[in-house]
């Protein structure tokens, strides 16, 4: 399945300046760990040890927060939209 | 001024002082740091300098993070450009105490603000810092208190402005936004949709968005509650705050501006007050993990009357947790019907008419009160963001008028005096 995913700007130079990049994956974390295999430095910025994401970093599929999907198993169809974003306070 | 640095909160990371807001290294949030040891450390002295001070939030200044000190030319009449906001009433609540079986409440009157709410603090301090660093065009993404901010603040200083709002938020919210003249830009959806949008435009634009990329300054801007608060009570602590828990960031930054004062010495006693947060129970994702002892938040999708609250991804709930959690306080949740009765007991109580995050507070002390879980001698201060002139269909039909002929016979028929003399 290819699966585009979009870069924050803060995790841009450690993508090779890349906004986005195409990977393959049938499921969020497969399609990350395409992006960590392209971007190696990624995989630490973005993930805790076991895998799971970092507390601020939030990973939206199509627009919807993937924690309300199913998490990182979260299923991605062809041609899918994956954005990664910083979590940020509001009011 | 004693401004440092930027530096994460998690792994202390240091970044220059501009339009950053995130680690590069770990992505946690990033706050800004001071250096107070070149400051004079005679406490009088520090205590005159602010009394003599403006009467807003700039009186402050040492202990926000502008380079350039407070805005303007110079000297005092200068602090009073743009839309300097701050010095609201701390008011003694004798009645509410009395309707809660306690002794000592106070009423921290926020909606006594230029809009109307606690935003324009840290609008004011994010809107100044990006004028420093050469910004031209404001913006954010907002409940609608924010949103009312932000616009009247680009009036006041003569700058763009583009407000982003769910498309569905009360109506007033939206016409005390549009008629500052701002580009107002109702998403459909709901915060935490139009929070993503704007992280993402962030990124592509050269705005200084107030609660995104400028977000280390403009959350600076709360800890002036804190300072106001202290020094309204004589440069003293209460014993206890209950305060609104949205994204959290109000709730520990109010701590942490007690902290910073007490690190100084400006704040007379030892003890720290007890830390509260309200939640409406349609939007708890703070209470829960609270309630569960957990410490992260799991998102929510908000359904509540209080939507300046609904966030439902809050980004500083860890902190918000330990917070209650280390000062012995808590972190409750309460319905829509005792928001509504929150709003009632303070007005009836107080002459304060607050908004629907102010009665999830006012509904929160009811709560604690009622609990026992607050001791009657304890100093409580209640800290109310908003007038209730921003949210008034949760309090339709919530009364009768009586309607009468003009006529003495008509209305000694219809209302029932409660006193005859």
């Amino acid at each position: 399945m290819a699966v585009l995913v979009k870069i924050p700007t803060q995790l841009r130079a450690a993508a090779g300046g890349s906004a986005e990049t195409e990977v393959s994956g049938a499921t969020v974390a497969e399609a990350l760990n395409g992006l960590y295999e392209r971007h190696g430095e990624l995989r630490e910025r973005i993930s805790n040890e076991d895998g799971s994401l970092r507390r601020f970093v939030n990973v939206y599929l199509a627009g919807e927060d993937i924690r309300f999907l199913e998490g990182l198993q979260t299923p991605v169809p062809d041609g899918a939209e994956l954005t990664i974003l910083p979590a940020v306070a509001g009011g | 001024m004693a401004v440092s640095h930027l530096q994460c909160k998690e792994c202390k990371t240091q970044y220059p002082l501009e339009a950053l807001y995130v680690c590069e290294q770990c992505f946690g949030p990033l706050e800004v740091a001071y250096d107070h040891s070149r400051s004079s450390l005679d406490v009088g002295e520090l205590r005159r300098r602010i009394q003599g001070g403006p009467q807003n939030i700039w009186r402050y200044a040492d202990f926000l993070p502008l380079a350039g000190g407070p805005p303007g030319p110079s000297g005092r009449l200068a602090s009073r450009v743009g839309l300097p906001a701050g010095c609201t009433p701390l008011i003694r609540a004798d009645r509410l105490a009395e309707r809660l079986g306690l002794r000592e409440v106070w009423v921290k009157n926020d909606a006594a603000n230029p809009t109307h709410s606690f935003k324009d603090r840290v609008v004011s301090v994010a809107v100044t810092r990006a004028r420093e660093l050469g910004f031209e065009t404001i913006a954010c993404a907002s409940t609608g208190n924010l949103a009312n901010s932000v616009a009247a603040h680009g009036a006041a200083l003569g700058m763009d402005s583009y407000v982003f709002i769910p498309a569905n938020l009360e109506e007033q919210k939206i016409l005390a936004t549009g008629i500052y003249g701002t580009k107002l830009v109702g998403v459909n959806g709901g915060y935490d949709d139009v929070n993503r949008l704007c992280t993402e435009l962030s990124a592509e634009r050269d705005w200084a968005f107030v609660n995104i990329n400028l977000r280390p300054y403009y959350a600076e801007g709360s800890k002036t509650l804190a300072f106001e608060i202290a020094e309204q009570l004589g440069w003293e602590l209460p014993d206890r705050c209950v305060v609104p828990v949205a994204s959290g960031s109000l709730f520990t930054k109010i701590a942490r501006g007690f902290e910073e004062w007490s690190e100084l010495g400006l704040i007379e006693g030892e003890s720290f007050p007890r830390m509260n947060g309200a939640q409406a129970e349609g939007c708890s994702p703070v209470a829960s993990a609270y309630a569960d002892g957990r410490d992260v938040c799991r998102p929510v999708k908000p359904d509540t009357i209080a939507k300046s609250l609904a966030i439902g991804n809050p980004a500083d709930g860890p902190y918000a947790l330990d917070l209650a959690r280390r000062t012995g306080g808590g972190v409750d949740a309460v319905s829509d019907e005792e928001i509504r009765a929150g709003i009632k007991l303070l007005a009836e109580t107080t002459g304060v008419f607050t908004e629907t995050a102010g009665g999830v507070t006012t509904a929160v002390l009811a709560k604690l009160a009622a609990r026992g879980d607050i001791d009657p001698d304890e100093r409580v201060v209640l800290v109310i963001t908003g007038d209730g002139l921003k949210t008034l269909d949760a309090v339709r039909d919530s009364f009768e008028t009586y309607k009468i002929d003009p006529s003495v016979e008509a209305f000694e028929r219809t209302v029932p005096e409660a006193v005859t003399v």
